[in-house]
């Protein structure tokens, strides 16, 4: 009876050596294995990237391309019937949560830079931005330059509230920066009239456009003050988890998949009001698309 | 917490603009707090004084219209009070009234909004607490006033009013202390106090542990040093052998 209890013991105790040795690469994909849930990061109104539709389901091209990740795992681990859990994050919380396990990967618009890069790890870019500005078509404002003295609005902890500032410091602009919660309350800032521009990432400035009563009233104008490269993000120091996203986000591109994807969500009528954002595919992401990589513009 | 790289020399910084340190940004957003709160207080005394006061009245339109005014403020969230103050009120100001609050610097605006907001929310709490005091003043001692020949004017001021004020020195420490920390609501209209501070910390730097244990350390000390200030004067105000207990 007790050498049947040890050798059972032995057994036990190596099949579990056996299993980590195995996966023992990833602490994310062995919670996966584990779990058999896979914990997803998403935003709630970051249109087109993350957001939801009218019947509260998350939709967007960055959720996309997160549920391609997600069947990318599914066959890695052979988990055909793998759960995905949802999870709406914040831009001040979403490294918080990746950190302590809430989350394991979040796809969105976040922004790949070096502060975060310490944090977290990031996935081959998904999106290159331009920050740019939104006004009211018949503010006169053409470019940067022309928002002296004036009140600009951007949205708090974002890099064009970085840009204008450091624009306001070195050109002693005397522009007021107002900084809004999101994106949403920055636009009914400049609706309003508090402010004459709303500078933020011009992806985002057509998402909040689309959104407007009257979307033929606002106009995205100005030369890019920066680019930014949108990036998922995963747990640091998991570079086979990594590896998996990688791979699926740089086959998306490369096999061209991606055009329509991204047709799909910026030339297309998209919910909830069925707006067509009119966004061409820039330069620098067609050099993307042709040669997928993981680098930040910062 | 395993994968947290700490970085406590984050504070010594310079900001990306180049012309401060985040300590100076946190400096900022506590003298933002602090101004926002002590001048919303005065604010929330003085309504809450006068509103507290008719409230007690035996006029029945006066103390309904005072008790409108309480639940009115009481029953709606504090965040939602703000976004009405700043995005809705303003439509409704004649165009020339909306020009010049729209066009005065957005730092003045912001601090307008959340004084007058945070300032009545709390007035209303206030009130009530200022009606209870009034009440727990005994009968007798009205009657007492009446018959020496005062108006009722008089037996207010002379009577009521200042024992009342003295009987609910511990409930207005309370509100003063809750008024530190209701001023985090004004992050939301971009008004730079300590919270937001801590969230462009956060943006900036992704040290978000720092920043956030940095800025409670602050609301506690605030907070620890008005607790004192307000024992003392408690201690000084102190009706012997009432309520508060004399040894």
């Amino acid at each position: 009876m007790r050498l049947l209890k040890t050798s059972l013991a032995v057994l036990t105790i190596s099949a579990l050596g056996l299993s980590s040795v195995a996966l023992a690469d990833s602490a994310t994909l062995n919670k996966i294995k584990e779990t058999n849930t896979i914990l997803l990061g998403h935003r709630e109104s970051s249109v087109p990237f993350s957001y939801y539709d009218n019947n509260q389901n998350v939709i967007g091209y960055s959720q996309e391309i997160e549920m391609k990740i997600v069947n990318a795992i599914k066959a890695k681990l052979n988990l055909p019937d793998l759960k995905t859990k949802m999870l709406p994050v914040t831009s001040a919380n979403r490294i918080t949560l990746l950190q302590n396990g809430s989350i394991d990967i979040e796809c969105g618009s976040t922004t790949h830079n070096k502060e975060r890069a310490q944090q977290v790890g990031f996935s081959n870019t998904i999106f290159i931005i331009g920050t740019r500005l939104m006004t009211k078509n018949n503010s006169g404002i053409k470019d940067f330059p022309d928002l002296a003295g004036k009140n600009v609005v951007t949205t708090a902890g974002t890099t064009s509230e970085r840009i204008l500032q450091k624009m306001d410091n070195d050109k002693d602009m005397n522009m007021n920066i107002i900084s809004a919660k999101d994106h949403g309350e920055a636009f009914l800032m400049l609706q309003s009239g508090r402010a004459v521009a709303f500078m933020m990432d011009d992806a985002l400035l057509f998402g909040e456009r689309a959104k407007a009563r009257n979307p033929e009233d606002w106009v995205v104008v100005g030369k890019p003050q920066s680019y930014e490269a949108y990036g998922c993000i995963v747990r640091k120091d998991d570079p086979e988890f990594k590896a998996i996203a990688d791979e699926t986000i740089a086959k998306l591109m490369t096999s061209g998949e991606i055009n329509t994807i991204y047709d799909k969500w910026f030339n297309k009528p998209i919910p909830p009001k069925n707006l067509n954002l009119e966004f061409p595919l820039s330069e620098k992401m067609q050099a993307l698309f042709k040669a997928p990589n993981d680098k930040p513009f910062e | 917490m395993t994968n947290y790289s700490w970085n406590w020399s984050v504070f010594f910084q310079s900001v990306p603009s180049g012309d401060a340190t985040y300590i100076d940004w946190i400096i900022a957003g506590l003298i933002g707090t602090i101004v926002l709160s002590i001048t919303a207080w005065i604010l929330a005394l003085i309504m809450g004084g006068i509103i507290g006061t008719l409230r007690t009245v035996k006029n029945p339109i006066i103390s309904s219209i005072a008790s409108g005014y309480i639940e009115l403020f009481r029953d709606i969230p504090l965040l939602v009070q703000l976004f009405i103050w700043f995005f809705v009120i303003p439509e409704f100001l004649p165009q020339t009234a909306r020009d010049a609050l729209f066009q005065m610097p957005p730092l003045y605006s912001q601090f307008l909004t959340a004084w007058i907001c945070l300032g009545l929310f709390t007035s209303a709490r206030i009130a009530e607490q200022v009606r209870t005091g009034i009440q727990a003043v005994p009968d007798g001692q009205t009657a007492a006033g009446l018959a020496l020949g005062f108006t009722t004017l008089q037996i207010y001021f002379t009577v009521r009013i200042p024992q009342a004020i003295r009987i609910i020195m511990p409930a207005l420490t309370s509100e003063f202390l809750n008024i530190f920390k209701n001023s985090s609501v004004a992050t939301t209209i971009g008004f730079i106090e300590l919270s937001r501070q801590a969230q462009q910390l956060v943006d900036y730097t992704a040290q978000p542990y720092e920043a956030f244990i940095v800025i409670t350390a602050l609301y506690m000390l605030v907070n620890i040093i008005v607790m004192l200030l307000m024992h003392k004067l408690e201690k000084k105000l102190q009706i012997p052998g009432y309520i508060t207990g004399d040894k």
